[in-house]
């Protein structure tokens, strides 16, 4: 016999097949994926809406004024300088309106990772996805690249989308009262922030690595209740090092373990989290610092964080990790639930 | 060709439990093979280890494939259905439908579409819409529509009614099954697919202790329908199981020669179902 030939079905093309892993995938978790960053762009657009009709309902009867200017001359009266102040501001803005968006994501890859090698075995459908030709290096590989970039590439579609209709309620609002909108629309800083939110999703999914990792080994190893194991064993561990100061010997403090192995463990999926968790540095968040925030998020921050041994000690722990999921996805057919 | 199965000393345990025993077997292509045995006897950790689901101690090469280490290059070959809903509860037949053809280089969507308009099937509903029996119809037609050398199905048809039993298994063999395939089958419903079988498996303690086409097990086995008088002389040919009915007993035996049996009264082929019944006596004792 040949085992090796190729089969007589015109559709198959073993390029093609990791394709359809990770459409599988996304099939399986359309509903998370999608439609979470929607609904909450949908929500947050919402508010925003509201908020302003507030306003005007506000200003309507007292008229705003600012520092004894009216809004309208404020805006209309800006020099290049405080054109960019505000720009700066307006960035800030816009980036602050993805953090639903991201702790939305976060929720939704948590639970994506503890339950990608889990489900499958507490229903019995793993039988189904095993007398496929299909390896498990392959499986684990297609949910990995799914939670490392498909997830995530959605969630910044539904923020650039958001911060659109966002821009579009505030030139309405801004016609509206005969204030010039073009500001708000200047190509310059938009699409910066737009290539900076596509640049940080390899960031954040190589930064995410040991969460990922951490789930999918949890999820293809135990016998049930993944999710729990995922959160408890961390924060055991964590509680565990603070009681008998276990790192002391290591002249560490256990806040030092608290923030680099249990929150790295457990929030790395948070895009952008390595701004706080990496550099330690909550300055320009405790000053509210418009400059110093769309700082956070610059190339040269970007170039920081890549030159982190916390991103790629993490990241190697992450891909061990993954290997060993691999290995217990082979072990493991059937859960005990 | 060589076997499509082939085991030596086929081992596996669970702790102290001795789930398969030094199992040697040998299943040629071709042939439709019924694995039989009571509850725990070692069934579904064969086809695990056939499957390569599972680690066992031995000897074991399935397609000339060892089930361990080649386990995706044997998946081309090999099919399975495990029992019945194991099919993601999530998918939608027509995702279904086009996943397995895009990752299976066997698969024609053509047959399967075609295998699928015979029942009452969407494309657009989910799995979990679907009703058991309809499920392993769906699971048949992705199964049949592939183009495969060995088919494993563990208790493919539990849990459904009569008429969608019938139906598999007429599916199977009308549509599917020809000279250059095996079928490898274990089910409690013995008489319903004993009409089908070439080969008899029977397993019991992780041993196989019956391995028999199903023309040597006409030979070999006889049932005898002995009135009280000829009882005590029928027992003197050491039956392997004695019953009674309507006040006349019924004896198996086991390569007695036909022509002594026939003295004794009427002679007539023994059902799996009895045979089985008759070599299992004393396994939950």
């Amino acid at each position: 016999m040949n085992a090796g030939s190729i089969g007589n079905n015109p559709a198959f093309s073993p390029a093609n097949k990791f394709a359809w892993l990770i459409k599988r995938e996304f099939w399986e978790y359309r509903g998370a994926f999608l439609r979470t960053p929607i609904i909450i762009a949908g929500v947050m657009l919402a508010l925003v809406t509201i908020a302003l009709l507030i306003a005007e309902a506000t200003a309507q009867r007292h008229g705003i004024n600012v520092s004894g200017v009216h809004l309208d001359q404020l805006v209309n009266n800006m020099s290049a300088e405080q054109l960019e102040k505000f720009r700066n501001g307006l960035s800030v803005g816009l980036i602050g309106l993805c953090f639903p968006i991201s702790v939305g994501l976060f929720f939704v890859l948590f639970s994506y990772g503890t339950g990608a090698l889990y489900n499958d075995r507490a229903d019995r459908s793993v039988l189904f996805w095993k007398s496929l030709p299909i390896s498990d290096t392959q499986t684990v590989l297609a949910k990995v690249v799914t939670a490392m970039f498909v997830a995530p590439t959605l969630a910044v579609l539904g923020v650039i989308a958001m911060q659109l209709g966002f821009l579009i309620l505030m030139t309405l609002w801004s016609a509206l009262h005969g204030i010039n909108p073009l500001p708000l629309w200047a190509p310059s800083y938009l699409i910066a922030l737009w290539i900076k939110l596509v640049a940080m999703i390899p960031l954040n999914a190589l930064w995410a690595l040991p969460s990922l990792g951490w789930l999918l080994l949890v999820s293809s190893f135990v016998r049930s209740k993944p999710f729990l194991w995922a959160l408890l064993v961390p924060v055991t561990a964590g509680m565990l090092v603070s009681m008998f100061k276990l790192t002391q010997e290591l002249s560490l403090t256990s806040g030092w373990f608290w923030w680099n192995v249990v929150l790295r463990v457990l929030t790395s999926f948070i895009p952008g989290s390595w701004t706080w968790l990496d550099s330690n540095d909550l300055k320009a968040f405790a000053h509210d610092d418009p400059a110093a925030m769309a700082n956070l998020l610059s190339f040269d921050a970007f170039g920081h964080l890549l030159a982190s041994p916390n991103l790629w000690i993490g990241a190697a722990l992450g891909a061990a990790m993954i290997a060993g999921a691999i290995y217990f996805r082979r072990q493991r057919t059937e859960s005990y639930a | 060709m060589s076997a499509v199965v082939q085991a030596r000393g086929l081992s596996k345990r669970y702790g102290a439990n001795v789930a398969l025993d030094n199992v040697n077997l040998d299943i040629e292509a071709g042939r439709i093979v019924g694995l039989v045995g009571p509850n725990g006897a070692g069934k579904t950790t064969a086809l695990k280890a056939i499957l390569g689901l599972a680690e066992f101690d031995g000897e074991l090469s399935v397609l000339g494939l060892n089930p361990r280490t080649q386990r995706t290059e044997l998946m081309q070959h090999v099919c399975f259905i495990a029992d019945v809903a194991v099919l993601p509860r999530w998918m939608r037949v027509s995702e279904a439908v086009e996943f397995v053809g895009g990752v299976h280089p066997r698969f024609s969507r053509e047959k399967c579409l075609a295998f699928l308009a015979r029942t009452k099937i969407q494309p657009t509903q989910r799995v979990r819409e679907l009703s058991k029996g309809m499920i392993v119809q769906l699971h048949l037609a992705l199964v049949m529509a592939i183009d495969a050398k060995l088919l494993v199905l563990d208790e493919p048809t539990l849990g459904l009614d009569i008429l969608y039993r019938k139906e598999f298994y007429q599916s199977l063999i009308g549509d599917y099954f020809d000279d250059e395939k095996t079928i490898l089958v274990t089910t409690h419903q013995i008489e319903e697919v004993e009409h089908i079988l070439t080969d008899l498996l029977f397993i019991r303690d992780g041993k196989i202790i019956l391995n028999a086409t199903m023309d040597d097990v006409g030979e070999r086995f006889a049932e005898v329908m002995v009135n009280p008088d000829k009882a005590e002389s029928a027992r003197t040919l050491k039956p392997i199981y004695e019953r009674q009915i309507f006040g006349k007993s019924i004896f198996l035996f086991d390569g007695v020669d036909r022509a002594r049996l026939a003295e004794l009264g009427e002679l007539h082929k023994p059902s799996v179902a009895d045979l089985f019944v008759a070599t299992m006596k004393g396994t939950y004792a």
